[in-house]
């Protein structure tokens, strides 16, 4: 059992590196991303579409992954897995953040609330103040984010919603927002 | 008594109190679910959770620990080689307790920097001290292993269950190391930190749970070494044939390739049979003995053990561990209610029945009986049973409306949060977790006082006759 999970491990670990099979590189977050069946594998995948540039700017690779690199010790440092899932992983307290980026309620509802032009400033601007901003009665406590850090975690969650998970969450979306 | 038993009970009352710990800690958590503007900005349900689930982690090493620090001596027959280093890091390892609580408690996190990942909170789930604490962890770990090897060289003498035992600890260590890396990329962070979190529960405590189980029942029913030990060999090799690849079962979404929805699915979906063996060995072996017992406490919670891991671990985790329902329960309440039936059932109860029956032998007393231990015994499983309940309701409420209608965005979730049958499993959470806290305060009483009485009885009974 041990020498065939060996085996698989090496298999699966590189399928997952940043520009493995399944997980695509940090400079992926240059990219428009969107989510859509599949119909071969039965279920959705990520589209890499046209480029969109992230902040009103294009990263190259080194610079994106540094990026990724302070977007996840935000996230370690501020036990954001503590409250949320990432690929369903972590506490329930919050949603999963999986497809965040995809998320209408950025369009729909934090757009006009934050008053930002893109989706990725009323992100900053949400994670920056999430007690300005609340949709509901459960509301995500200010962790003191800077603008950098914020803008990081931003990234790390686009990059994030490209990878491409089996299927998981399924038909996200669903339920539109009524608008 | 040995010091190693000296020892051993010190760590008992550690991780009882940390049981306590826990409890408060978690009645905490499941508060924010009900009333969400608790102590918002001051301190949040993230700490709370932390606090929560650390403690769990640390009070049942302690039981363990504790309890081989118990049987090790009697087994061998001599005092433990190297105890004054192992006695001297039990007090560390209880400062550094109390430190990391202090700093979850205060300071709770730091900013994106190396100091807070060595100095405040790492924020991988279970594994959240901070990096000092953690090496601290592995020192205690490592003198232990060196405690128990060297105790069993120098006495020349093996017996199977030490085999196992040693041979399952060396694993269960280098796992830990996984408490200490910052990975970059989630996927391959998560693959990572399910080898520690499942190779764990779903292994080498799954096996040290079984030598531990072992001992017991051949102290309490004088079930014969030879008897024991062939159980033992079967289910260590089951649990190892179907839980090494049953890991699987966590790698179905983090970007892992498909052929781990079959693999996971299929080695998983087997895990229950060995916690099924378990059981039937358990009653098999009350059964012979009519069960017949001097010590009843001990031997119900190792009934309780045996059912409560077949049942929360074995049937609870089935449940979910077919890809075509994880899609749909993965990282719900579902989970969670997995997750406490789980660990209650194989872990807790061997706990405090080892606690028992170690209070038996300290306390020389025959008739080791009291009410308070049924009203514990009742409270805390009755308790238990009615949270995971409240949870599985609101877990398959989100299953459907949060995941299968509502395709897991905000809204889904809110949708979900405010339905009724979850809002219903969060408030029985609440009102089943207090009768458990409860029982964890009648537990404390019972475990002070039970057989003291009847010791005393029986004392001045023999000095009259
Ligand atoms: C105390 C628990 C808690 C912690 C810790 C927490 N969050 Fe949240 N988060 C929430 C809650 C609750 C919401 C829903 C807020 C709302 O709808 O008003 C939320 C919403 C969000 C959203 C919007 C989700 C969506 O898809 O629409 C994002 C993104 C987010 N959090 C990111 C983070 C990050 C990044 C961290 C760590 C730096 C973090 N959260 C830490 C509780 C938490
Ligand atoms: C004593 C043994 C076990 C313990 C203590 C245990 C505990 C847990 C815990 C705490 C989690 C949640 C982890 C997290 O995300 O934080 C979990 C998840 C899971 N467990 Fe177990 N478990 C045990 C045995 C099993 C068995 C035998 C099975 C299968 C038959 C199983 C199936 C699962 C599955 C499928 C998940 C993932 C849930 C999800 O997708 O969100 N577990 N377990
Ligand atoms: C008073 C009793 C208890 C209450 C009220 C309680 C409450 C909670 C809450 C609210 C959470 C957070 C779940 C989330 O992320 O939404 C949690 C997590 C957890 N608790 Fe408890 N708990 C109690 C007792 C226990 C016991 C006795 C155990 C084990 C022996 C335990 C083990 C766990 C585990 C393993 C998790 C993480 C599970 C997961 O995220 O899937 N708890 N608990
Ligand atoms: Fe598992």
């Amino acid at each position: 059992m041990l020498v065939v999970l060996t085996f698989l491990t090496v298999d699966s670990l590189n399928v997952t590196r940043a520009g493995g099979i399944q997980v695509p590189n940090y400079d992926v977050i240059n990219q428009e991303i969107g989510y859509a069946n599949d119909w071969s594998r039965g279920f959705e995948v990520p589209v890499i579409g046209a480029s969109e540039p992230l902040f009103g700017r294009t990263y190259s690779l080194p610079e994106a992954t540094e990026l990724m690199k302070l977007g996840k010790a935000v996230i370690q440092s501020r036990a954001c897995m503590d409250c949320h899932t990432f690929f369903g992983n972590g506490a329930y307290y919050g949603p999963d953040l999986t497809k965040s980026w995809l998320d209408p309620a950025w369009s729909q509802i934090w757009m006009p609330m934050t008053g930002a032009a893109t989706r990725g400033d009323a992100m900053v601007e949400f994670l920056m103040h999430p007690e300005q901003y609340p949709t509901w009665t459960r509301q995500m406590p200010n962790l003191h984010l800077t603008r950098a850090e914020a803008q990081a975690v931003v990234a790390y969650l686009k990059w994030m919603s490209a990878v491409d998970t089996n299927g998981f969450p399924a038909h996200f979306g669903r339920i539109q927002t009524q608008n | 008594m040995y010091r190693s038993q000296r020892l051993a009970l010190r760590y008992f009352a550690a991780a009882i109190t940390l049981f306590g710990v826990m409890t408060a800690a978690g009645l905490l958590s499941a508060l924010y679910y009900v009333d969400s503007s608790l102590l918002y900005n001051v301190f949040d349900f993230q700490m709370a959770k932390i606090l929560h689930i650390n403690t769990l982690v640390i009070w049942l090493l302690m039981g363990f620990i504790g309890a081989v620090y118990w049987f090790l001596p009697r087994e061998l027959g001599r005092e433990v080689v190297g105890i004054w280093l192992a006695e001297v890091l039990f007090w560390i390892f209880c400062a550094a307790v109390a430190v990391v609580a202090v700093v979850f408690i205060f300071v709770q996190y730091g900013s994106s920097d190396q100091f807070s990942m060595w100095f405040i909170n790492q924020g991988r789930k279970y594994v959240e001290a901070p990096r000092w604490a953690a090496v601290g962890i592995v020192a205690v770990v490592l003198t232990f292993v060196y405690n128990v090897t060297a105790t069993a060289w120098r006495a020349r003498r093996m017996t199977g269950i030490l085999w196992v035992l040693i041979l399952d600890l060396v694993p269960l260590s280098v796992l830990y190391l996984d408490a200490f890396p910052q990975i970059t990329n989630m996927s391959h962070d998560l693959y990572w930190w399910w080898w520690l979190v499942h190779m764990w529960v779903e292994g080498t405590w799954e096996v040290l749970i079984g030598c531990l189980m072992a001992w017991s029942l051949m102290e309490l029913m004088g079930t014969s070494r030879r008897i024991v030990e062939a159980w033992l060999y079967i289910e260590v090799m089951m649990v190892l044939g179907t839980g090494i690849l049953g890991l699987g079962h966590h790698y179905f979404w983090i970007g892992t390739p498909q052929y781990w929805l079959g693999i996971g699915g299929f080695f998983s979906a087997l895990e229950p049979l060995p916690l099924l063996g378990m059981v039937v060995h358990a009653v098999y072996d009350a059964g012979t003995h009519h069960m017949k017992t001097t010590n009843r406490p001990a031997f119900y919670w190792v009934l309780a053990e045996a059912f409560g891991n077949f049942i929360g671990a074995g049937v609870w985790g089935f449940m979910m561990t077919l890809p075509q329902i994880n899609l749909y329960s993965h990282g719900t309440q579902w989970t969670v209610s997995h997750g406490h039936f789980a660990f209650w059932g194989a872990y807790g109860c061997g706990v405090i029945a080892i606690i028992y029956l170690v209070l038996q032998q300290t306390r020389k007393a025959q008739n080791f009986d009291s009410r308070a231990w049924k009203w514990s015994f009742a409270l805390l499983n009755l308790g238990l049973v009615g949270m995971v309940g409240g949870l599985l309701v609101a877990g398959i409420t989100q299953a459907i409306y949060e995941r299968a209608q509502g395709g897991s965005t905000l809204q889904a979730f809110v949708v979900a949060s405010e339905n009724q049958w979850f809002q219903s499993g969060m408030y029985a959470r609440v009102i089943f977790g207090l009768l458990f806290a409860i029982g964890y305060l009648v537990l404390v009483y019972d475990l002070l006082v039970i057989g003291k009485r009847a010791a005393v009885a029986q004392r001045t009974q023999e000095a009259s006759a």
